[in-house]
């Protein structure tokens, strides 16, 4: 960790937050006209596009569709110029790969898929910047676009991450306290119902904190329920003011 | 005058403080409780989960007697009997299309639900399922209007009417279906010297007013000949303006898209799609509608 304090005596993160607290959250939904349903997240400095399309009939190849439920077929990518040091492959990489089946699984979770048997929904997530929590804003990004697509879905699903350091348990970690190497969480919850739809674990933890920690990121995800929440009931107040029947 | 126009980014207005309409609704989210109750029925947007009756999607409430809905702002195109569509050919096979119409499954127009061109009343044989595709081939576009409804949410499509048929010269628009109102008629021709047919998919077709009312060809023998430049750019006018519409979340209905043409003409046409002169058209069209309300 080379000196540097990610937690002061103070109680202080290097960014200035407490322990349990987020970054600032910022989204729009509706972002594209051509899509069916789009969203933009901030989560502090990571930024986010997620676009929905569908639920439309089964494009490439017609054998994957399953006759009782929806497919989602999702993509993640990041930005060339996402991070620090410029990405060679957007798409594809063993790691993109990875986040793209949590995405899928993610998601399979919360739509209502057995609403539209033979159809496909696509996902696209696009990280603009990443300084953290990469799957975490971009399952909120993905949440917003579902639901400005009408996509019916259980819940919401609002991800966060969480990381314990000098035995504190840290919520919403940024890209710093993600690469000092210590224990991360990430989890993806259906805050209505205490659902947890994804939870994953880098490096070790004592088994006695994992509670602690998965406790943080269950406050977190919550904390961003309610921001999301208030983006969407802004969306639809809007536009309903606007259709104004 | 500059070849390009730059703009700064501005925070957005909005728009709605002005109206004060709409407030009344009841509106949810996913995962919102509507009812504790168990007396309702559940309809769509709505699931049943452990003893309450939960929101799906993000809309507002709709309550007829004893069935709660929550209506989506906007989903795909769900079909309805009777509804007239405008679509896209993208498969041909044995002996039907497949038209992709913005519903969750392409639709299917049969052989057998088609007028023959020339008008031809007989039964379809092998060889006319031969020439399908030089009737429909991919990438045409139709209208057609909405025969049936499969169990899936699929449709069957039916263009047994000289109005509907194969499309020739225009310019399609795709907007959300929810943007489209239901009425008797979805073809139009506007006073303006333009023809408009509202998809209930949300695909909206503009092209110019033909001359004389259909020839016996069925409408499958396209006119190629070129369209007048007043009439391309009353198409094009007419484009911008339910793009401006669509932008403001105005229902797109004969009346709206005439006003909104009537309020654009100060402008030039490539002006039309500028946020503010798009705020400034649509705001007449709000009030001259209001006022047509009384």
């Amino acid at each position: 960790m080379a000196g540097l304090e990610l937690l002061s005596d103070e109680g202080y993160r290097v960014d200035g937050r407490r322990a349990g607290e987020l970054r600032k959250v910022r989204a729009r939904m509706g972002v594209f006209a051509q899509a069916d349903g789009s969203a933009y997240i901030e989560q502090g400095n990571t930024k986010v596009l997620a676009v929905v399309y569908g639920p439309h009939e089964m494009r490439g190849s017609r054998s994957k569709a399953l006759h009782d439920r929806a497919l989602v077929n999702c993509q993640y990518s990041m930005a060339t110029f996402s991070t620090g040091e410029r990405k060679r492959r957007p798409h594809g990489d063993r790691k993109s790969s990875e986040m793209t089946l949590h995405l899928k699984q993610t998601f399979e979770a919360a739509i209502l898929t057995q609403l539209y048997p033979r159809s496909q929904i696509d996902i696209y997530v696009q990280v603009l910047q990443a300084d953290g929590g990469n799957y975490c804003a971009s399952v909120n990004a993905a949440t917003l676009a579902t639901i400005d697509a009408g996509i019916p879905m259980r819940d919401y699903v609002c991800a966060s991450s969480a990381g314990f350091i000098e035995d504190t348990p840290l919520a919403d970690l940024n890209y710093v306290e993600e690469a000092a190497g210590g224990p991360q969480v990430a989890l993806a919850l259906l805050p209505k119902s205490d659902q947890i739809a994804l939870l994953e674990m880098n490096s070790r933890l004592h088994e006695d904190h994992l509670d602690q920690v998965i406790e943080a990121a269950i406050k977190a995800c919550k904390d961003i329920y309610t921001v999301l929440d208030q983006v969407v009931r802004e969306h639809v107040h809007e536009v309903t003011t606007l259709l104004g029947e | 005058m500059a070849a390009m126009e730059l703009r700064l980014p501005v925070p957005r207005k909005v728009v709605s403080q002005g109206l004060a309409r709409g407030s009344d609704k009841h509106l949810v989210a996913p995962g919102d409780t509507i009812t504790t109750d168990t007396g309702y029925m559940r309809g769509h947007g709505t699931y049943m989960g452990d003893e309450k009756l939960v929101a799906s999607v993000a809309g507002a409430v709709e309550r007829v007697n004893k069935l709660i809905c929550v209506k989506a702002l906007k989903t795909r195109y769900n079909g309805e009997v009777g509804d007239i569509v405008v679509g896209r050919i993208t498969e041909v096979q044995q002996k039907r299309w497949k038209v992709e119409t913005n519903a969750r499954l392409d639709s299917v127009l049969l052989l057998s639900s088609m007028n023959l061109p020339g008008g031809e009343l007989r039964r379809r044989s092998a060889e006319d399922e031969l020439a399908m595709r030089d009737y429909l081939q991919e990438g045409d576009l139709i209208s057609a209007e909405v025969q049936a409804v499969f169990s899936d949410g699929a449709v069957s499509l039916h263009t047994r009417s000289l109005k509907y048929g194969k499309l020739g010269q225009g310019v399609l628009v795709q907007v959300s279906p929810s943007l489209v109102k239901r009425q008797k008629t979805h073809f139009h021709d506007l006073p303006c010297g333009a023809s408009v047919i509202l998809g209930n998919n949300g695909f909206i077709w503009i092209y110019p007013t033909p001359e004389q009312k259909d020839e016996e060809a069925g409408g499958f023998v396209t006119n190629l000949e070129p369209v007048p430049l007043h009439d391309r750019e009353v198409i094009s006018r007419l484009r911008n303006c339910i793009l401006a519409l669509v932008a403001q979340k105005l229902m797109l209905y004969d009346t709206s898209i005439l006003y909104c043409y009537e309020a654009s003409l100060p402008h030039q046409i490539k002006d039309i799609l500028k946020p503010e002169v798009m705020q400034e058209i649509v705001l007449e069209t709000r009030h001259r509608l209001l006022e047509l309300e009384g």
